[in-house]
This record gives C-alpha cells, sequence and structure tokens, in this order.
C-alpha cells in the first residue's frame, strides 16, 4: 500500500486534464490520464489499496467526475484530505469513492508513515496514532454504500413502481 | 431568527415549512442543464432510458457549447448522441451549435428565474445566482439520475454576507471586484457556502451581476445569489419574461451569516489572476509589463454585449501588438448579433480580432486557441489553472476586459487606465 500525498487546492484540471474531457468518459480511457499534470508517475503505478492524501480543498475547478470515477477504477481506497471542494465531494459519492476530510491526520503524515484507514470505527492510524473523524450523514452513506449514485437511483426507482 | 436566500428558496423546494444549514432536503429542480457532456450521461442510463423514460421532458435544458463546431470524430459522434436523445425523449429545451454558451443562454431564453432552483453539469452554472436564481453546479452521474428521477438531495449552506458598497469607477469593472473578493476569501473560502450580495447592488447590470456570480465557485461557493430588483425586472422582460411567471425570494434582515464582508466599489482598482490559481490575485499595475502572446475575449464570464464594448472602446482605431493574437469569443449568437449591429464587432476584427464560433472555445483547453509551452494567455475566463488551455506548460492571466484589451495593444500586462 502506497500512499500518494499532494498539497492543497489540487483542481480538476490537475486530476484529469480539461482537454480530454469530451473524448474520455469510461474508466480505461480515464485511468492512463489520471493526475497527468500533477504527477505524470501516479497512473503507471498506482495500485488498488493505496491512498490519497492532500491539503485543503482537493478536487475544486470543473464539475468533472472524471477524477471520482477514475480514483475509484484505479482502487483507491480513500482520499483523505484536509477538505474537499462541494461538486468534487459530490461525484464521489456519486461514483462511491470513499472520502475523508481530516486535516489533522493529513498534518500529522510524513513521508514512510503507515497509513490504516478504520472506516466504520471513523478513524485513521498514521504511524500508529489515531486521529478521528465525524461519520458520513445516513442519506448520504446510503448512496455511497449502494454503491454509487446510479445503483441507488435504480433501487429506488424499482421500488417506486 | 430570519431566515437566508438560501433557507428559503431550499424549503420551497423542499417542500418544508423552514430549513437549517446543515440539513439535507430532498429536492426536485426546475431545471437541469447539461451541455456536450449529455452524450456521457445518456451513455451511462442507456437502458435505465428504454426502461423507465425521463422524468420530465421540460426539466432538461441541453445545449451544445463546449467543442463547437465538433474538432473530431469522435466529439461529432458526441454531438449526434445528443441530438438523438433530445428527439427520442422529446427534450423541450435544445440548443443546437451556435446559439452560445449554456450559462448565456439558459438566461437569454428566460429558464433562470427568480427563485428558481437550477443544477447543471457544470461548475458555472452558479452564474443564474445574477437573476435571483438558486443555481448550482453537480457532476455527470448525478446530471443521469436527476434525468430519471427528477430530484437530488442537496444539503442547506451556510450563507456568506458580501455588502457592496457605492459605485465602480470606470475604466474598473465587475471582473475586477469579483476578483478582488476571491483574492480576498481565497479558492475555498465559501466552500459548501452560499454567498449573498447585499447593498448597492443597483449599480451594477444583470452583465455585471454575471461575471461575479459566475466566479463564485472559484471560491468554492454553491450558489452566489443577487437580489431582484428593477435591474433585473426589466433584463427579464427584454427575454420575454413577465414579471408574473417568477416569484422573487430574498434573504430576511435578520438572517443569520457564517461571515460578513463589506467592499468600497470606488477603491477598486483593475485586478489580476496569476498563474495557476483564480486567488492568486494582484493589481493589474504591479503585474504590468509581463509579456503575453495571446489574449482572449469573451466566454460565459465576459462574453456579453457590453463586455465587447468596454474592450472595443479601448481597440478603437488602434491595431493589437503584432506579437498579440487577440481571440474574440461573443457568449451567445444573439450577442454576436448585436455586436454586428452596433459596430462593435467591426471595431474588434479591425483591431486584428479573431473572431471564434460562439461557445466555450480555448477556455478548456478542448480546441481553439491552445498555448505552446512558455505562452502566456492574458484571458477574460474564469480559470487559469495549470494546463487549462491546454498545455501544461503555459501560463493564463485573468482579468477585465477592459485590461485585456488595453494589454493587447501595448503586448504586455497593462492597466487601463493608462
Amino acid at each position: 500500500m502506497r500512499v500518494w500525498k499532494y498539497g492543497d487546492d489540487v483542481n480538476t484540471d490537475m486530476l484529469f486534464p480539461g482537454k480530454y474531457t469530451y473524448t474520455c468518459a469510461t474508466a480505461d480511457e480515464i485511468k492512463p490520464h489520471l493526475l497527468e499534470d500533477l504527477d505524470p508517475e501516479f497512473a503507471g503505478k498506482v495500485q488498488a489499496g493505496d491512498i490519497v492524501m492532500a491539503g485543503k480543498n482537493f478536487g475544486c475547478g470543473s464539475s468533472r467526475e472524471q477524477p471520482a470515477l477514475g480514483l475509484r477504477a484505479v482502487g483507491i481506497e480513500a482520499v483523505i484530505a484536509g477538505s474537499f471542494a462541494r461538486i468534487f465531494y459530490r461525484a464521489a459519492i456519486n461514483q462511491g469513492l470513499v472520502l475523508v476530510e481530516c486535516p489533522e491526520a493529513v498534518a500529522a503524515f510524513r513521508p514512510g508513515d503507515d497509513v490504516t484507514l478504520d472506516l466504520a470505527g471513523g478513524k485513521i492510524l498514521v504511524a500508529g496514532k489515531a486521529y478521528g473523524f465525524p461519520p458520513l450523514p445516513a442519506q448520504i452513506l446510503a448512496i455511497r454504500d449502494a454503491g454509487g449514485l446510479l445503483p441507488y437511483a435504480r433501487a429506488k426507482l424499482e421500488k417506486g413502481k | 431568527m430570519g431566515q437566508t436566500f438560501a433557507q428559503k428558496v431550499l424549503a420551497r423546494a423542499a417542500g418544508v415549512r423552514s430549513v437549517v444549514p446543515g440539513q439535507i432536503v430532498t429536492v426536485r429542480p426546475d431545471h437541469l442543464l447539461t451541455h456536450d457532456n449529455t452524450s456521457a450521461i445518456v451513455g451511462k442510463i442507456e437502458k435505465d432510458l428504454e426502461k423507465h423514460g425521463v422524468v420530465s421532458t421540460e426539466m432538461s435544458i441541453i445545449v451544445l457549447d463546449h467543442v463547437v463546431p465538433a474538432v473530431d470524430e469522435k466529439t461529432a459522434t458526441g454531438h449526434r448522441k445528443v441530438r438523438d436523445f433530445v428527439a427520442k425523449y422529446g427534450i423541450e429545451h435544445f440548443y443546437d451549435v451556435g446559439v452560445g454558451v449554456c450559462h448565456q443562454v439558459v438566461v437569454e431564453k428566460g429558464l433562470a428565474l427568480p427563485g428558481r432552483v437550477l443544477v447543471g453539469s457544470d461548475s458555472h452554472t452558479c452564474a443564474y445566482g445574477a437573476v435571483n436564481a438558486f443555481a448550482t453546479g453537480i457532476d455527470r452521474t448525478e446530471a443521469a439520475a436527476l434525468l430519471l428521477t427528477g430530484e437530488t438531495w442537496l444539503r442547506v449552506p451556510p450563507t456568506i454576507k458580501i455588502t457592496l458598497q457605492g459605485a465602480l469607477k470606470s475604466p474598473v469593472s465587475a471582473k475586477d471586484l469579483v476578483l478582488k473578493i476571491i483574492g480576498d476569501l481565497g479558492a475555498d473560502g465559501a466552500n459548501y457556502d452560499a454567498v449573498e450580495y447585499h447593498g448597492d447592488v443597483a449599480s451594477l447590470s444583470v452583465d455585471d451581476r454575471f461575471v461575479v456570480a459566475n466566479m463564485g465557485i472559484e471560491m468554492g461557493a454553491k450558489i452566489a445569489v443577487f437580489p431582484f430588483d428593477a435591474v433585473t425586472e426589466k433584463y427579464l422582460a427584454a427575454a420575454g419574461v413577465p414579471r408574473t411567471a417568477y416569484e422573487p425570494v430574498w434573504a430576511d434582515a435578520d438572517a443569520e451569516y457564517k461571515s460578513e464582508h463589506t467592499y468600497n466599489l470606488a477603491a477598486i482598482e483593475p485586478m489580476i489572476a496569476l498563474p495557476h490559481k483564480v486567488d492568486n490575485v494582484k493589481r493589474v499595475k504591479d503585474a504590468a509589463g509581463i509579456e503575453i502572446q495571446q489574449a482572449l475575449l469573451g466566454t460565459c464570464t465576459n462574453g456579453r454585449l457590453s463586455d465587447l464594448r468596454a474592450a472595443a472602446a479601448v481597440l478603437d482605431g488602434r491595431k493589437v501588438d503584432p506579437r498579440v493574437r487577440l481571440l474574440v469569443l461573443p457568449a451567445s449568437r444573439e450577442i454576436l448579433e448585436a455586436a454586428l449591429a452596433d459596430g462593435t464587432l467591426a471595431k474588434l476584427v479591425r483591431a486584428g480580432g479573431v473572431v471564434l464560433p460562439v461557445g466555450c472555445g480555448p477556455c478548456l483547453g478542448a480546441h481553439q486557441g491552445i498555448l505552446a509551452p512558455g505562452e502566456r494567455c492574458i484571458s477574460t475566463s474564469n480559470r487559469n489553472f495549470k494546463g487549462r488551455m491546454g498545455c501544461k506548460d503555459s501560463e493564463i492571466y485573468l482579468a477585465s476586459p477592459e485590461t485585456v484589451a488595453a494589454s493587447a495593444l501595448k503586448g504586455v500586462v497593462t492597466d487601463p487606465r493608462g
């Protein structure tokens, strides 16, 4: 497991360049360009179970869902950040990507530290020290736990019929 | 305790008596905007659409604007898929290539109205706050679910109150004001929040309000909204919307705010956002002399007639510096026609301007006016992120139409006050 650590205000153009927005929509099309202008190493080396850690305002900018879709598709366990920009936050929930807002854990992290996420317990272990984070509201958890918004909406539509 | 604009609108949209910040409500938006990304959106739910159809033919607004005319077979195919979807499901509000940038079109066609709730799969959907609408960006998957179900969840935002005093002094304009505010509050200064503009807003035209509301997202805002007044009413009447068609909403005098800020408009100077963050804001005079190779006038932020006129007034009878490519991107066909009719476009073209098809153009780096490594563009658009105009080794500077025009003449960043 590797932790990919970045700074504040990582925007959607850094996560997935705008020039590909109208030509890449599927996970396979998105993966090679993930974080292309931020960290050229990422797309080639990321592995399932890795964690992305960043400062405040992660995902600011466009209403571009490819970053959330792509990070989920490559198997990122969670993005842990100081804070998230709201459209990205929604996009992540809608894709079933786990986001954890915990500025204390981000501040404590040093390169090489082990990071373990205990989602159900609401805590992150950084080099053995625990940092808590509040649970998501029930309505939002229901969407994420359904595997994303579309499975959630489909179930609702079927129920309504 | 009084209520904010966001509280009142969301309570009404959710069909409950009152809501509080932090509360999550389920709403049925009045409209859903999607653009070229409609093809990817519908692609997610083809089978669901076969089974359930769209929940409403009237809710959806679709504008082809992001890569228009199509740049290659793939984008052309995307556009065709959108047209097929529109025809198959009888989507009422569809605007094909050449009508304009979605955010301009939505308002021009009278679809964004005071007190209404609109969501769009584009971050600058917040622009409709200019006409007192609650409007915010969502992602593609959410747009797909909305096409099927017609509803979504919204968290009631806390609100930041910004009070404007006095009037801007030409050639300072609305872009300078909003850059100043974003520079002060920061790129996440309003993250998850609503921003209400109060005070002497009557001195700002609806075009000005668009510039300010459009850039709300650049400080993270969920919505950025102006009160309804005689200026809004006149604007909507000219767009063919009678006063009886909508119900404006505004905050109570004793509403509770997360923070409050006041700006003296007469003291605002020409401002510029330096690479690669929109909140990296300086006075133009402190950045003067930086060489530029491209100047972009237009987009959904500053592509309205008053913006083109302001630039034309600076450029009239003169020529842009031979080292500079001046790109002119009107926000809609209506604006293009008006600029043709009143001679504005002739002035811009004679000065050396290259007129681009109405749409998003170079702003998102997908086509038209891509930069080369090492090049700099001064632009009236809303984002200067690294790589935004298609090249990660280029730089984008954001400024007003007046500053962009003055800089195009000199070939370097130039204060329009001379």
